[in-house]
């Protein structure tokens, strides 16, 4: 697993105000046939970036020049399906850096805080002010700050706290990996495995 | 002692350590592995130059991107093959159990797994695949991962996780004749909604849930991430037990009897506090099907689609985009649409009882003309109980071929597509736009209400198949 620190990000919002986006739609499985995890980027929402001919389809927010920047702000129930993690890495791929929605599914959550992408959740009433705030300013910048947890929409001064797992927020600040964390603890798992108590 | 759920009691014991203002270090028992999210893994411990930490409790198949005729032969997308080679060296440079193509054992990894007696009551079971959940049907937790996750397994046989809130679903009262387990849990998901389990492990109770079979719970059990749950499990009880007596080994297991001693303890305590508590009545679910493009987009299939969406938000972008997908309207009924696909298979329903259930409406009669079929079983093994009990003969008398066993339609990474724009009746698990290929229309039911499809040719409640003398019950 990559080593991705993340620590202050200030940038403009790709809107995607969609419920329930699902992995299939943020990379569909005849797309996973790679053995690395580069390169997914090119088929992020792959069926509704392009039409069923192949060409960019006008009408998606990744085709319009209008919209850019490393935060995509979501719909409700982000990334819900298949536990690909090939989904986080194709955002992550394409240039996001954090993902906003009021709700994420479980496995895109542990996928996304894996791999460096922060996952933001705020409220389903701020949700809404945003998008529509993004879709009347495409310029509309906000401000993420991971040590203080602060989530800032720049030009209303909308500022919220967001949540963070302690430990998860120490790795992303540090550019630190679980797997480091496990293997420095494989004495105690071999004694966990000799004195593994049985199911009471 | 404080009362736990029988969830608490397989985490906790599988705690490691617990992080303060962390995750929990769990302990895996059994991590199943196949090819589609494992390379990128495998790859980790490359470049760290480490070894597999626990190879004896890892498992591989082949299943996802396998085409599903002609296996023999070598596979022709290229990108596939890759994946699969990559596995065979993967399994073989670290030690890895690895029941590949061709080999009698392979299929569907939640097939394979408990008809090969690697599944066992009061495990922890992990595995890149977030139908993992499957397993939870014999008392244990069980629950899909992402492959940075399953680089920590392989090397450590250990990951971080946050301990899930606790959801217990109840389910009382008598099914209806025509309604099978895969109506239960397509019926609760309608409920609460895709994610309304999400953030919580399900335990499944009640009467109605202790006369499945084995086979009906792992239906329910697989479907759980459909809620948005992580995991959902079933005590085990005499039917888990007997299931297990039958298998011909247990791969670590000498001594079955003074096991199943062990496992008859795997409850939740009577007095047992969860999160969250629903309780459904059994005898008001009917056949379902869905109209839209998730799993909670569902409704019983004399129904009519709802004007609204859950939220009872008429105009919502989303519940409007999902009907324009699938090429309905709000109001619409759905008996008697024309189709012009039936899939078969997967990990939900492609499992012996599926397979004879549909055989109980097929027999006899022929396919209609404008269907296209695939009839794909979930492993070799249930292939091969097909062929013994006749299945085979009996759906190719009906106009149906079936296939090699694998993952196939259910997510359409090999050829096994349906095409832009065509409607399929599925047995999987997903009604995702595009899921089943570009543009293709899922309508998820049970394999009785495909085979009613099958050989109408159009939505069709399958109730109007089961007379008293042809009890279709499973």
């Amino acid at each position: 697993m990559p080593k991705v620190k993340f620590d202050i990000l200030e940038s403009t919002c790709v809107p995607l105000p969609f419920e329930n986006v699902d992995t299939d739609q943020i990379i569909p499985a005849r797309f996973l046939s790679a053995t690395s995890r580069q390169g997914f980027g090119d088929n992020l929402f792959r069926d509704w970036r392009y039409t069923k001919t192949g060409e960019k389809n006008g009408d998606f927010v990744l085709n319009n020049p209008a919209f850019g920047g490393k935060v995509l702000v979501a719909g409700k129930n982000f990334g819900s399906g298949s536990s690909r993690e090939h989904a986080v890495w194709a955002i992550f791929d394409y240039g996001f850096r954090a993902v906003v929605s009021s709700f994420f599914a479980d496995i895109f959550m542990n996928n996304a805080l894996n791999n460096g992408l922060l996952p933001i959740v705020i409220s389903d009433d701020l949700l809404k002010k945003l998008h529509g705030m993004i879709q009347k300013n495409p310029d509309t910048k906000v401000k993420i700050d991971l040590e203080k947890q602060t989530f800032t929409i720049l030009s209303t001064g909308d500022s919220i706290r967001f949540d963070i797992n302690p430990y998860k927020k120490e790795c992303l600040l540090k550019g630190l990996d679980d797997i480091d964390f496990l293997l420095s603890m494989k004495s105690q798992i071999t004694s966990f495995e000799n004195h593994k108590i049985l199911v009471k | 002692m404080k009362s736990k759920t029988l969830f608490d009691k397989i985490w906790d014991s599988h705690v490691v350590r617990s992080i303060e203002d962390g995750p929990d270090v769990l302990y895996i028992d059994r991590h199943y592995i196949h090819e589609v999210t494992s390379p990128q893994a495998f790859n980790g411990l490359k470049e760290r130059g480490i070894p597999v930490f626990r190879p004896g409790k890892t498992i591989a198949t082949a299943d996802h991107n396998i085409p599903t005729k002609d296996q023999h032969l070598a596979i022709r997308d290229l990108q596939s093959r890759n994946q699969v080679d990559r596995l065979n060296e993967n399994c073989k440079k670290y030690g890895i159990e690895l029941f590949g193509l061709n080999d009698p054992k392979n299929g569907i990894v939640h097939v394979i797994g408990p008809e090969l007696g690697y599944t066992l009551p009061g495990m922890t079971i992990v595995c890149g695949d977030s139908h993992t959940s499957t397993h939870g049907a014999f008392g244990t937790i069980a629950f899909g991962i992402g492959t940075s996750e399953v680089e920590m397994v392989l090397a450590t046989q250990c990951i971080l996780q946050p301990k899930p809130k606790k959801m217990r679903i109840t389910l009382e009262g008598e099914l209806h004749n025509g309604v099978t387990s895969k109506d239960i849990v397509m019926y609760i998901i309608s409920q609460i909604s895709a994610s309304g389990a999400t953030g919580y492990f399900v335990e499944y109770a009640g009467s109605a849930i202790k006369r499945l079979s084995m086979e009906s719970r792992m239906t329910i059990c697989n479907m759980s991430i459909e809620m948005g749950a992580r995991g959902g499990l079933m005590a085990p009880d005499e039917i888990t037990f007997e299931y297990l007596r039958k298998l011909p080994s247990i791969p670590g297991i000498e001594d079955l009897k003074s096991s199943v001693n062990e496992w008859k303890k795997l409850q939740s305590d009577t007095d047992a506090v969860f999160d969250m508590d629903l309780k459904f009545n059994a005898g008001i679910i009917k056949p379902m099907i869905t109209y839209g493009t998730n799993p909670g987009m569902g409704m019983a299939i004399d129904d009519s689609i709802p004007l609204s969406d859950m939220n009872g938000n008429k105009a919502s972008s989303s519940f409007i985009k999902s009907l324009d997908y699938m090429g309905f309207k709000p109001g619409m009924k759905l008996l008697g649409h024309p189709i012009d696909y039936v899939f078969i298979g997967s990990c939900t329903n492609g499992r012996i009882e599926d397979f004879r259930a549909f055989a109980q409406i097929i027999k006899g009669r022929r396919k209609a003309d404008n269907i296209t079929a695939l009839i794909v079983p979930g492993s070799k093994k249930v292939e091969a109980q097909m062929l013994a009990e006749g299945l085979i003969e009996l759906y190719k008398e009906a106009g149906f071929e079936v296939r090699q066993p694998g993952c196939s339609s259910c997510l359409a990474m090999n050829e096994d597509k349906i095409p832009q724009g065509k409607y399929a009746v599925s047995t999987s698990n997903r009604n995702f736009e595009g899921r089943q290929g570009p543009g293709a229309r899922t309508l998820l039911a049970s394999p009785l209400t495909a085979a009613a499809a099958a050989i109408t040719g159009r939505i069709t409640d399958p109730r109007e198949f089961i007379t008293e003398e042809l009890k279709v019950k499973i």
